[in-house]
């Protein structure tokens, strides 16, 4: 890049943002900066893409961004995509394992088909079995399937009686 | 991590020929898919403060979210469509804000007051179950653009309506009191779900260019879901009679003209406000 930043310097700028609302998580593992290049007027152009359309924190995410690149005196262009719809497949598995380490139960395998809510069974959802991330229990109970975020349901731990996060698989 | 593959940016030049009528057709469909989620999201914030559990009072205001979302998405390509028709450009604030009521193109159940929990999420399931394949149907439509909201949106709504699915088998077959009110708001509110699947000049246009969806032919699915819900909730669906309809042609009911009262007021009484 002619603005004397080579792609790992890019990276290694990117992995040090971390998801403003999930802050053990870089928005690199999160799987949402989908391609750095060279912009027309030789800034670093970053394109993202964001994990819900509604997601309140991708304003800070591209401030983030560019502040994290002005620090080491780099100019960054932010752009944004929608498709491919990001997956939380897309997220790395340290990132996972940083996530139950937070509190947070990491989300399983993204549904490979769209949810069909005949015959659904309240409360139970659709969904797998949830681990607790502090006990490890898999009795576990979902109390909501929206949490502190929409990218979040909220559960009980049957098991140690302590509420958690899951972060829905997407 | 430098082996993203890079993303194809959805080019008009792609799926689109310039054809200004069905830049008509395209912005139109923008707007409908647009209004609805707005005007339902603004809904849903009502209950903020004051839903029956915290847990849903946030779940509310998280469907929310997604849909004033939905609705940015929709409104950024709606501006995008007029500015290549030449005509002068509008963005998100001005649909949302600056449009009086017979402006806006969303279907009447929306816009239909809260009423207690039992009305707010028999509309919300009645709505949610028509916009997952509606959207589903629009995730293949020709238009890029199209394509990808729809797309987006549709795994939201995938959550959306496996909650108010959930909550209308647990409040329908519940207590006494709770499916009694059920069967009150499924009554008042089945009138305006024939709306859902009208189709006009604009549908079929779109439809045959393989832009859009005849929402005619979604009917069916959406039915044999709602029974199928409405089965396990031991709801009885309500005989088809008189439809009311006239959203998505800017025909409103009276409920419309206040909620936008509130939603635009700021914009309205202080012109370009920023903060």
């Amino acid at each position: 890049m002619s603005t004397g930043v080579d792609a790992t310097t890019a990276w290694r700028i990117l992995g040090s943002v971390m998801d403003p609302e999930v802050p053990v998580v870089s928005i690199v593992e999160l799987g949402i900066v989908r391609d750095v290049g060279v912009d027309d007027d030789d800034g670093v152009r970053v394109t993202i893409t964001p994990t819900y359309s509604g997601c309140p924190a991708m304003d800070a995410i591209a401030d983030d961004i560019r502040a994290g690149f002005a620090r080491e005196g780099h100019r960054a262009h932010v752009a944004t995509v929608l498709a491919p719809a990001w997956t939380t497949d897309w997220m790395a598995p340290e990132a996972k394992a940083r996530l139950a380490a937070f509190g947070i139960a990491p989300p399983g395998a993204a549904p490979s088909t769209r949810i069909d809510v005949r015959g659904i069974s309240p409360l139970r959802a659709s969904r797998a079995a949830i681990a607790c991330p502090r006990c490890g229990a898999t009795a576990t109970t979902l109390v909501a399937q929206f949490g502190s975020t929409a990218c979040k349901a909220l559960y009980r731990c049957d098991a140690c009686r302590e509420p958690f996060d899951y972060f829905k698989p997407h | 991590m430098s082996a993203v593959a890079p993303i194809e940016v959805p080019s008009r030049a792609a799926t689109h020929a310039g054809d200004a009528s069905l830049d008509e057709a395209l912005l139109a469909l923008a707007l409908r898919q647009a209004d609805s989620p707005l005007v339902l999201a603004q809904r849903l914030c009502e209950w903020i403060g004051k839903a029956p559990i915290l847990e849903e009072d946030i779940a509310q205001a998280n469907v929310g979210l997604d849909l004033v979302g939905q609705a940015r998405l929709w409104y950024a390509y709606a501006g995008e469509i007029e500015v290549r028709m030449g005509r002068v450009a509008r963005g998100e604030d001005d649909f949302a804000f600056r449009r009086d009521a017979s402006a806006f193109r969303n279907v009447l159940l929306v816009e239909q007051p809260n009423g207690d929990f039992a009305h707010t999420i028999v509309r919300q399931f009645l709505f949610d179950a028509a916009q997952h394949l509606a959207l589903d149907a629009l995730a293949r439509s020709r238009d890029a653009r199209v394509a990808a909201i729809a797309a987006k949106a549709a795994k939201e709504v995938d959550y959306h309506v496996e909650r108010s699915a959930d909550w209308v088998v647990r409040l329908g077959d519940g207590t006494a009191e709770s499916h009694e009110r059920m069967q009150r708001a499924l009554d008042a509110l089945w009138p305006y779900t024939g709306e859902l699947f009208d189709a006009d000049a604009t549908d079929l246009a779109l439809a045959e260019a393989g832009f859009g969806v005849d929402p005619r032919t979604l009917a069916a699915q959406w039915r044999e879901t709602v029974d199928a819900v409405l089965a396990d909730a031991t709801l009885a669906r309500p005989a088809d009679g008189y439809v009311q309809r006239g959203g998505r042609d800017g025909r409103h009911s009276e409920h419309l003209g206040h909620l936008l009262c509130e939603l635009q007021f700021l914009q309205r009484a202080y012109p370009d406000a920023r903060w």
